[in-house]
Formats: C-alpha cells, structure tokens, sequence
C-alpha cells in the first residue's frame, strides 16, 4: 500500500511540475527578445523613448562593426516597427571632427529591430571620443538622439582596418569582414571606402585587392590557391578565397590596386621584403 | 629454477673507460673457459637458413632446437635491425642507431607488406622513423621470411614483397619448463642489452615469455667523431599462450608490448621521446575444416601505436615542434588448404581497418603568439578486404605455383579539420575513395639433375600510402622538401620477372638471382614550384605524383664454398639498377655491392671473418637529396664458443666490427651520416634446461 500511495503522490507532483513548465498554455505572451544572443552595447534615452544598439561583438570595435537597434517606446513599454532610421558617427578630436564609413539602416524581417554596419577608423581616448547621432522618424514625427560611445582596439590587438593615403593622394579605409577562420580554404571579404572630405565617405567599386597571406612566426611562409579580393557589385564589397594552411598567427598581406592596375598601396612580399605596408592580421 | 649469472660483474663495468672494459672482458671470457665443460654442437645456422623453394630468404633469429638463443648470428644480441641487416635480400635505410626501415628490391615500407606472424600492422610515424621491425626484437622472433615481389601477396598486396616476422613459439613441444638469460655489451655505443625468456611447453599447453631491455648511448664514427642524438632505449615483453582443446583444435594468443624512450635520429633534426606499440592476436587452429579443405587457420588482431616525434632536446631549433602520430589496426584472416590429386590449394580471406592519424604543433618564438597547428595525417581511416589463392601443381618435371589476389581499400578522411585542410590543395576532393588492388602470378620450379631453376612473371598493384595519398606538408630531411599527399593518385601496378639458378658443385654451388620490375605510375615526390614551403629552411614543396613508369632490376650471385668440414667460405655480388621513363636515376638504389665470409665451426668453438662493403654509387639523383657515395670494406670479425654449466649451456660470444675503424656511409645513410667505427661486442647467454 505505502509504495502505491507514495507512487501516486509522484505522479502528481511530476503532472504538476509538467503542466507548470509548459509554457504553450500560458496566457501572458512574454516579448522575447529577438537580439537576446547578440550583445547590448548601449542604450541612448532621449524624447522618453530608448535606442538599443547590438552587436555579435563584446564592443564598439575599430573596423567593420555590424550593428542591430531596437527603438523603445518608454511609454508602452513596446517597440517601434517601421521607424525610418539613419545614423551619423563622429568622432570628436582636439583639432576637427569627422564621420566614418557607415552603411544605411536596414529593417530586418524582424519589424522592430533595424541593421547596419559602420567601419571606426580610430579608437577613442581620454580626449578624442566618438558619438553616434541618431535620427529616426515614428508616425510622421522624426526625433533625434546622440550618446556617447565606447569605440576600443580589439582584445587581441589585431589589424583589421586600415586607413591609409594612396598613390593618387586619396585617402582610403580598407575594413576587412569578420572572419571565423579555419584551416581550409575561407571566403574572405573586405569593404573598401575613399575619404572624399570629413563626412563622405563612399564605397569604392571595380578596384581589386591582392592578397598574400604569411605566417612571420615560421619562416614567413604562404599558403596556396589564395584568390584575390575582386569586387562584388551584389553587396559592393570585395570577396575572395583564403587558404589558412595551419592555425597560428597571420598576417594578410595586401596590395590595392585601381581598375588601371596601378598599385596604390602595398608591396610585394620578397626574400628582401618581409611584409607589405597595407596588412590584415589573423590570429586563431 | 636457477637463474643465476655469473657475469653480472661486466654490467658494471661498462662504466668504465672503453680500453678497461675490453680488457675485463677478455679476462671474464678466459675465466669462463675454464670453469666450463664443452659440449658438442652442430650447428650450421647459413644452410639451414635458407629455403630454396618459395621464400626467397628465410633470416633465422632462433631455434629451440639448439635450445639457445640467437646463436646462429654473428652478434646474438644485435638488433634485429643488424639481423635484417647481415641478410642478401635487404637493406636498411638509417636515420640513426635505432629504427632502421627494411628495403627490399630497392622498395621500402610503403611499397611492402611488412607483417608481424601475417598481422598488418602500420608505423604512426610520418617521417618513417619507426618501421615495424621496429616495436619487435630478437627475443620475440623465431625467424624472419622475405618473399620478393608478388610472391608476398599472400601478406597482402605489395609491389617489392612481404616481410613477415614470426613470433617464437614453443608449439605444444614437450619441453617442461625452460628459460634463458642472455645480456650483451658494446663498447662503442656503450650498449647494453639484457634479455631473458621463461617457458613451459607440454603436449597440452604451452606459455612462453620473454623479455628484453636495450640501452645504448651516442656511437662514435671511423673518426672518432661523437654522432650527436644516436642513443636510444627500449624495452620489449612478449608472451605467447597455446591451448590445444582437441587434439586437432588449437587455440593460440601473443602479446608484444614495446616501448622506446629517448631514441636519437642524428640524421633528422628531431627526435623520439616516446614509440610504443601494444600487439595482440587470437587465433584459432584445427586440421580439418569444410569438405576436403584442411588447415584452417584463423586469427584476429589488433595493434595499437603511439608514437611522439619531438625537438626538445636539441640545442637550436628554428622553431620547436611536436609531431605525434598514432596508428591503430584491427584485423583478420582466414585460410585454409585443399589438397587435391597434383594440386594444392592455400585459399586466405583477409582484411584490416586502419585509423592513422599525426598532429604538428609549432611553438611561435614569440610567446605572445598561438601556436601553429596542423594535421600532418588526416584521421585516414584505410578498410582493406582481400582474398588470396594460390595452386601450387606438380607437373611431371616441375612444379608451377600460380598465386592471385583480388581486394578493395577504402580511404575515409575522417577529420573534417584535416579534409578542409587537403582540399586546400583539391577543392573537389572527396572525403571517400574506393581503390580496386589486383595481383596475378606464375612461377616455375624445376630440378635439371642438380640445377636448381625458378623464374616466374607476375603483376601486382598497390594503393597509395597514407603519406602518399593525404600527407600534408611532411618534412623530408633528406631532399630538403615538405611533401604534399595527392588524393587523386593512381594506383601504382608492377609487371615483375624473376630468374633464380642454383648450381651444386661438389664443394662449391653458386646461385644466380634476378629480378626486373617495370613499375607503372610509379609514386614520387616531384617539385611543385609553385608551392611556398612550411618548413623552415626548406628548399621547396614535393608533391606525390605518378611517374610513367620505372624500371628497377637486381642481379645478385652468391656462392658458398666448402673447404672442410668445419671451414667454410660464402661471397655475395649483387647489382642494383632503378631509373625512371626519362632515365632519371631513382633514390636509394643501391651502387654495386659485395659481402663475404670465413666461417669456421668446430662444434664447440666458431668463428667468423666477414667483409662488407660497395663501389662507389655514381647513380645517384640530386633532386632526392642523393650524392655520390664511396666505396668502402668494412672487416669484422667473431668468436664464440659453448660450454655447459651443470646442465645448463652457457654460449659466450665476442667480436669487433669495423676492425680497421674505417670512416663510412652508405648509400643507405640519411644525409650521409656516418656508420660506428670500431666496435668490440660481447653477448653472453645462459640457457636453463
């Protein structure tokens, strides 16, 4: 009898237990964040509403950063679909202020939640800060919001944006695209951009980046079958192969040239000449 | 039981500076003379060795019939690398003082079926420096049969032959108990080697142990030179159980466990701190089996290898590095034989699964830096089924032997981190690949009065080796190049003659073999320049490809003089030619060579005088590292004798090899380092009867 009665009394307890964990019968809908995997890097609260900025990233990172926002209406507690959004980061320096490469703002298939992606050419520091302006639009009302940000080297110190003056005496930011690499061959991107003054900083096209990946650590050897970064009109940026033939440090040795094939920066890599001047390095 | 040695006192000794040591051993060796009763043997190892039918050479280790060990050899206790060694049919390409990789009609291991008691078994080494003559020892062997060419298909499929190392059984003798304790020292490397085995052997049951311990530090060359990383040590254990459940049912099972430490290869810039191989097998025996077929055997193993290449004790390194391998094996076979009016059927079903796979991992210079890692060895997981049959038919005059094999060998890169690292060199390379291995032969055996006649023509083909077909950016020191694997190889296929002749004389015969092997995609490194090398200091990317063909013939005449009966003189000249279809001159040829050898045997007391040595080896090819290499003689001498202590046989033999400490190498040796110079041996062994 004992052994009936304490079976049943599980039973019951395990029923209870079942029905409390399902959640399908739950009445009260919980708004689950949809950017819950990526990382909020700040929060900008101004006309009573707050903007969220995501990132896959820890940080605010010089170079290539793509980022995720959510416009939340502090009122109601929801956020904003189809809000018409764009964006300006400046970095204010002791002397001037300029902008960066920074893309459109997308909506996602997720209404609330918008993308896009700047390229930080510079960290900032106890004098020189960047800050991200804000201005989006909500039911025919445009608001406008700017908050300080936190733009910081990578934690591994790693090159992987370049900011350099060609041969023909454009200034260029060359970013390379997150890689996650692995030894095979990688699809391996970079976007390129040209300083047309402090503010514009437009995507250059039909250019063509060479690469030459080394290993200084051992002999500064390379790795075979490397395609060359070509531009892709799709998503105006610039694609090619990577062959990492062990993990290790890399350094990606580039040279930029124009539509003409003139070289506008980087060398080539000799018995004589360990490295070029224009470099992404990887490290895994 | 009684195990007693009475020259524990040399072990100490060996401490000592070198010209104390000889002394004391000359002293301990009269000493012993003295003490002891002789007692008469007869022994004639050479003869006895050799069996003129199928198997080309038959390299005797030890019998049981003279109840000691390892007395046919002119050093009992050398490695069975110097066994291999002292043979006609192999050479041994060295790296240093341990390990050296068999070759055979000019091929090594991957162009071999090399077996231990017919168990496949694969060295985990990418840089071949452990060879599996190398995880066993003398004390393990009975003997050692060397078939050429694809009359060692029966191993499995081969272009060069098989090498087929058999274990040392008692095999249900009535023997009781018995054992042995056996030790040798060296004095130019300072070896020093103890081995001792305890058996018991009835009709019913037999169980059979040994062991063997080897310890050697730097030798030193013809010069007086020091070589740098030549020491070594290992140890080996083995046993062997037999069961005979009927009278015509047997249940058998052996163990070997070997283990090196410490080894030196003074010719490769790293070294081995640890090679270790666990063997096993269970087989089953029994005189009858289905209908008229008889003799069934059948046998499941599976071996076990770790081995650990590193540079850590080496003083200056670009980079330092560690490259362990492993190699694990699992397989079977099954045979039988049907005897049937003139014919006689061995029929053997066979198969293994191999899983082999080596890691690089480079230490930066910089200790902020990750470090560099690869898969030099992908996971190559290798399945191979085959089946063997051969009909061996008495003709009126003759016999003629036919033999085929037909098998399929699977190759899975298992690891995706080591596909994707391949398929940087073949992006459309698959991760599986199936290989059809095919191998045909004839061989006509005939007696025209007293001259013996065998030639034979055969075909054979092979797949390509785990380095061959997936090794990525392998490290050979000896041409200066990383080499590349090429998934999309052929398989390389052999059209094979053979041509033995022996002739009785009254006192003297003479033998005449031949063979010719016209290799088709014949499997070498060719430079790629378009490849950047990994190595540092390298010269240049390799990679695997097929040659149209080579071609490759060795001519040896051997003969063997009776001068009375207990003086006898044997002589060797063998010719060796290999090139390619631009009559390029293929690596590791041999140049002319020639041995010879004064034996003297009393029954009681032996002695030798051999001569070894080779012409100057103008083909030799650059491209592979080669250059010329002189012709040198080397002299060695022996002498040993018996006596019996109580009951017990005691064998006492001691030698110098090299005696005029010449300076040489062979074309054997990897980059050219040097062979010992003078040395003065000493073994001892202590039979308990």
């Amino acid at each position: 009898m004992k052994s009936i009665q304490f079976l049943s009394v599980a039973l019951v307890l395990l029923f209870t237990f079942a029905s409390c964990s399902d959640s399908s019968d739950d009445p009260i809908v919980i708004d689950e964040n949809p950017l819950s995997e990526y990382t909020l890097l700040t929060k900008m609260t101004s006309n009573n509403h707050t903007i969220e900025v995501y990132s896959e990233g820890e940080q605010f990172t010089i170079g290539y950063n793509e980022l995720f926002l959510r416009i939340k209406d502090e009122a109601s507690g929801s956020y904003f679909s189809n809000a018409d959004v764009s964006w300006k980061p400046m970095m204010h320096m002791t002397e001037m202020m300029h902008s960066c490469p920074a893309s459109n703002i997308e909506k996602t298939d997720n209404a609330s939640v918008y993308k896009g992606f700047t390229v930080f050419q510079m960290p900032g520091n106890a004098d020189e800060y960047w800050e991200l302006e804000m201005e989006y639009t909500v039911d025919g009302q445009t608001y406008n919001a700017t908050e300080r940000i936190e733009v910081k080297a990578p934690a591994d110190d790693k090159k992987r944006v370049s900011v350099f003056m060609g041969t023909d005496d454009t200034r260029y930011i060359l970013a390379m695209m997150p890689l996650e690499p692995e030894v095979a061959v990688n699809d391996f991107s970079a976007m390129l951009f040209k300083m047309d003054n402090m503010m514009s900083f437009p995507a250059v096209e039909n250019y063509k980046i060479k690469i030459d990946p080394r290993m200084p650590g051992m002999g500064n050897h390379s790795s075979p079958n490397n395609e060359d970064l070509a531009f892709n009109p799709t998503n105006q940026g610039y694609d090619g192969k990577l062959s990492l033939t062990m993990t290790g440090y890399w350094k990606i040795n580039l040279m930029l040239e124009n539509e003409n094939g003139e070289v506008l920066k980087g060398e080539e890599v000799t018995e004589d000449n360990e490295s070029s001047s224009l470099f992404f390095e990887i490290e895994f | 039981m009684k195990i007693k040695n009475r020259l524990g006192s040399l072990y100490r000794m060996v401490k000592n500076p070198k010209q104390l040591i000889f002394v004391t051993i000359f002293l301990c060796l009269t000493l012993v003379q003295h003490q002891v009763n002789a007692q008469e043997y007869q022994v004639d190892p050479v003869t006895k060795s050799i069996l003129p039918v199928n198997l080309e050479e038959v390299i005797l280790i030890s019998s049981y019939k003279w109840s000691l060990e390892h007395i046919s050899h002119q050093k009992p206790l050398s490695t069975l690398d110097a066994y291999l060694e002292s043979s006609k049919k192999l050479s041994m390409i060295k790296r240093g003082a341990y390990a050296w990789e068999p070759v055979l009609n000019d091929m090594s291991s991957e162009r071999l079926a090399i077996t231990i008691d017919g168990m496949r078994i694969f060295g985990a080494c990418t840089d071949k420096m452990d060879p599996i003559t190398s995880y066993v020892d003398v004390s393990n062997l009975s003997d050692v049969h060397i078939a050429g060419g694809q009359e060692g298909a029966v191993q499995g499929s081969t272009i060069g032959g098989a090498i087929d190392l058999r274990l040392e059984k008692s095999n249900f003798k009535p023997l009781d108990w018995n054992g042995s304790v056996e030790t040798g020292i060296e004095a130019n490397n300072m070896a020093q080697i103890f081995g001792g085995e305890l058996n018991y052997s009835n009709e019913q049951f037999y169980l059979d142990t040994d062991v063997i311990y080897r310890k050697a530090e730097n030798y030193v060359d013809g010069n007086g030179q020091e070589i740098a990383f030549s020491q070594f040590e290992k140890y080996n254990l083995s046993a062997n159980v037999g069961y005979k459940v009927t009278d015509e049912q047997k249940l058998l099972a052996s163990f070997i466990f070997d283990e090196a430490r410490d080894v030196g290869y003074p010719a490769l810039p790293m070294d081995v701190s640890l090679a270790r191989a666990f063997i096993g097998s269970v087989s089953w025996i029994q005189t009858d089996f289905i209908g008229k077929f008889e003799q069934w055997e059948t046998k499941l193993y599976a071996n076990s290898i770790t081995h650990i290449m590193d540079d850590s004790q080496r003083p200056d390194v670009p980079i330092r590095m560690d490259m362990p391998g492993w190699s694990d094996t699992y397989g079977y076979y099954s045979q039988a034989r049907l005897n049937l009016d003139n014919h006689n059927f061995l029929v053997k079903l066979d198969g293994f699964y191999n899983r082999s796979l080596a890691e690089m991992t480079m230490y930066p210079n910089d200790p902020n830096q990750q470090e560099m890692f690869m898969l030099t060895w992908p996971d190559v997981r290798t399945l191979n089924t085959g089946l063997y049959a051969e009909d061996g038919i008495k003709l009126k005059k003759g016999t003629l032997k036919l033999t085929t094999r037909v098998a399929v060998q699977g190759f899975n890169v298992a690891d995706s981190f080591g596909l994707n690292s391949l398929r940087i060199f073949y992006p459309e390379m698959e991760q599986r690949q199936t290989r059809f291995l095919k191998s045909i032969g004839a061989k006509y055996l005939q007696n025209f009065n007293t001259v013996e006649f065998s030639g034979g023509v055969s075909y054979g083909d092979r797949a390509p080796s785990v380095s061959e077909g997936f090794g990525f950016y392998l490290f050979n020191s000896f041409d200066n190049h990383d080499y590349i694997g090429d998934p999309d190889l052929k398989n390389e296929k052999a059209l094979e003659a053979k041509l033995k002749l022996s002739l009785p004389l009254e006192k003297i015969t003479f033998g005449v073999d031949a063979n010719y092997f016209h290799t088709m995609d014949y499997i070498i490194g060719e430079v790629n320049p378009d490849l950047s090398v990994m190595t540092i200091g390298a010269e240049g990317v390799k990679v695997y490809r097929n040659l149209e063909y080579a071609t490759l013939y060795n001519v040896a005449l051997d003969a063997d003089y009776k001068i009375s009966p207990s003086f006898r003189c044997t002589g060797l000249v063998s010719y060796h030619r290999g090139t390619d279809q631009d009559n390029r001159n293929l690596p590791f040829i041999s140049p002319l060579s020639y041995s010879g050898q004064l034996l003297y045997n009393s029954g009681k007391l032996s002695g030798t005088l051999s001569m070894r040595g080779a012409a100057d080896q103008t083909n030799f090819n650059p491209e592979f590292g080669e250059d010329r290499t002189d012709a040198y003689t080397v002299f060695s001498l022996s002498f040993g004798k018996t006596f019996s202590i109580n009951k017990d046989d005691v064998y006492v033999k001691a030698g110098v090899e090299n005696v005029f400490d010449t300076f040489y190498s062979t074309y054997t040796d990897w980059n050219n380092i040097p062979r010992m110079g003078r040395n003065f041996y000493m073994t001892v062994s202590y039979a308990i009867n």
